[in-house]
């Protein structure tokens, strides 16, 4: 055991993994503020649809490389538009007419990942869907690590600078508009952080998964603290924590680790509610 | 129906803190909510809209803030458009319609009475020794660093109370400020309430007719139509007028409670 954990440290087949554990605590920051978003203005499942649409555009932009030669249509950018059009498709329905966003999330949800798998199944050539679903960390490249540090600055830099107008918008957005706060403009915004932090999680856990890791960190660090900003944080930590460990078990153990990484998640997340739950006696 | 009161008579030059003019309103089916509905309140004055379910009290209240635009008919605030005035306007919502499991301490929430667009990084220590001294009036500094979530339904409704007065209103606007509350925290509101009404016009908005009974200047009762009435003149037949259906009025002492008979109510 002590010689394995030694190996994934310092021996050179086990860069991948070295690889995907650096990604994994890179990402943790952005990931931390968007999953402490997500769990308080509860949109898990406008967080779900548009990682489902992912897959829509994962497909018609493999579609588009492979029969019509469209080389800069990459698998990222096919995802990210894909993402991004349905969490903005729900955040707008929301915005103007609140009544039918459940109706609307459904229709996105399933609609994305139809067109995903119409267009795969018409790509020539071998497609490897089944690491788009759930996840496959050895297809993290530079681009991801590149794409974690823009990420990671994208959503800090504004969290950091709004986070009293941010507070308000969550907490109670009639008042915040009353006080000059622009509400949907951070709300937009906000979703189209949270579509390229689920593109970027996709290669680690996949497309199913993908929903775990945006809520269970935050969701267990609500579990410990009142606070917006240290649930931020504290969802943090616990997301570096949980990936660290999902993917060395998931090694050590021959473990797909995606799973992995979301069952330790959860695990951690039930005991967080059991403790509170005990605490609050 | 125009306003019959003393401050509405020529002459009276000081700017209304709500004029409304044969406002309008109809949802977008077409129903209409507010026919024709004139108001005005004179600086001084406090008012407490009245009405039954699906009357159009939270209506007026959304119009007043400019959440909701007037289909026909002016709205001035401070003699401004609702949306202008909104800088000089506190509103508190009804507790229960905020998430109760929000992660928010109590001063967090009361410094949002003073966020604006230009709230960068953090607040002032100025802004924080405001939301401070606004708990201390109302009795909750204890309750400083304590968790919204944690807090009873009388202490939450005080906490929004604060957040609405740390943003310096001159006009309050409460929505339901009594509904789900137990009896002893709802003392010690008309209490806050009549201090806060010889400073600012305070509107609240009651499905509770007996609220009408603490020295509120015009009872503002609104069922698609508004009429005003003072409120001693507010009696079994006015109700009734008011409110399309038989009601029987019970007065006593300063206070008078309404009892509807209909079966709209």
């Amino acid at each position: 055991m002590l010689m394995d954990i030694n190996a994934i440290l310092f021996a050179p087949e086990w860069g991948f993994l070295r690889f995907a554990i650096l990604i994994g605590i890179l990402i943790s920051p952005a990931l931390g503020v968007i999953g402490t978003l997500v769990v308080t203005r509860r949109i898990t499942s406008l967080a779900g649809a548009s990682a489902h649409a992912a897959l829509g555009g994962f497909g018609l932009a493999l579609f588009l490389q492979r029969s019509c030669g469209l080389a800069f249509v990459t698998a990222t950018v096919g995802a990210l538009t894909g993402s991004i059009l349905a969490a903005l498709t729900v955040g707008i329905v929301s915005i103007t007419a609140k009544e039918r966003e459940d109706t609307v999330i459904g229709a996105v949800w399933a609609l994305g990942m139809s067109v995903g798998l119409l267009f795969l199944d018409h790509t020539p050539g071998y497609v490897d869907w089944q690491s788009y679903l759930f996840g496959n960390i050895l297809l993290l490249s530079q681009q991801d690590l590149y794409l974690t540090l823009v990420l990671d600055v994208l959503v800090l830099v504004p969290v950091v600078t709004f986070f009293p107008q941010i507070l308000a918008m969550l907490f109670d957005g009639t008042f915040a508009e009353l006080r000059g706060v622009k509400g949907n403009i951070i709300y937009l915004a906000m979703l189209g952080l949270t579509a390229l932090t689920i593109v970027l999680l996709i290669n680690l856990v996949g497309i199913m998964l993908v929903i775990a890791l945006l809520t269970l960190p935050a969701a267990a660090a609500g579990c410990y603290t009142a606070h917006l900003r240290s649930m931020m944080i504290l969802g943090a930590v616990f997301n570096s924590v949980f990936v660290i460990s999902g993917l060395v078990a998931s090694s050590l153990l021959s473990l797909p680790s995606g799973p992995t990484i979301v069952m330790i998640s959860g695990v951690v997340y039930v005991i967080s509610v059991g403790i509170k739950k005990l605490r609050s006696k | 129906m125009s306003c019959s009161c003393h401050c509405c008579s020529p002459g009276n030059t000081s700017v209304p803190v709500i004029d409304l003019k044969d406002v309008s309103f109809s949802y977008q089916n077409g129903t209409p909510v507010i026919e024709n509905a004139s108001l005005r309140i004179m600086p001084g004055e406090s008012g407490c809209i009245v009405g039954p379910n699906g009357g159009g009290k939270s209506t007026l209240l959304k119009i007043l803030l400019g959440l909701l635009p007037v289909d026909s008919g002016s709205v001035r605030v401070f003699g401004k458009s609702p949306v202008e005035a909104r800088r000089r306007v506190g509103y508190m919502p009804q507790y229960h319609q905020l998430d109760a499991a929000f992660p928010v301490s109590v001063l967090e929430v009361v410094l949002m009475g003073r966020v604006s667009a230009r709230t960068l990084f953090g607040f002032r220590n100025a802004d924080k020794d405001f939301a401070r001294s606004v708990l201390d009036e109302l009795g909750i500094a204890e309750l400083e660093q304590r968790s919204f979530a944690g807090l009873s339904g009388g202490q939450r409704q005080r906490v929004l109370i604060a957040r609405a007065l740390a943003g310096e209103p001159e006009l309050l606007l409460l929505d339901e400020p009594t509904a789900n509350i137990d009896p002893g925290a709802e003392e010690q509101f008309y209490l806050i309430l009549e201090k806060l009404r010889k400073r600012m016009t305070v509107v609240t908005v009651s499905h509770d007719l007996g609220f009408v009974h603490r020295e509120t200047d015009l009872v503002i009762c609104v069922n698609k139509q508004v009429v005003i009435h003072k409120p001693a003149d507010f009696t079994a037949e006015t109700a009734n007028e008011i409110y399309h259906h038989d009601m029987s009025l019970i007065k006593h002492d300063h206070s008078c409670f309404c009892h509807c008979e209909g079966e709209k109510c």
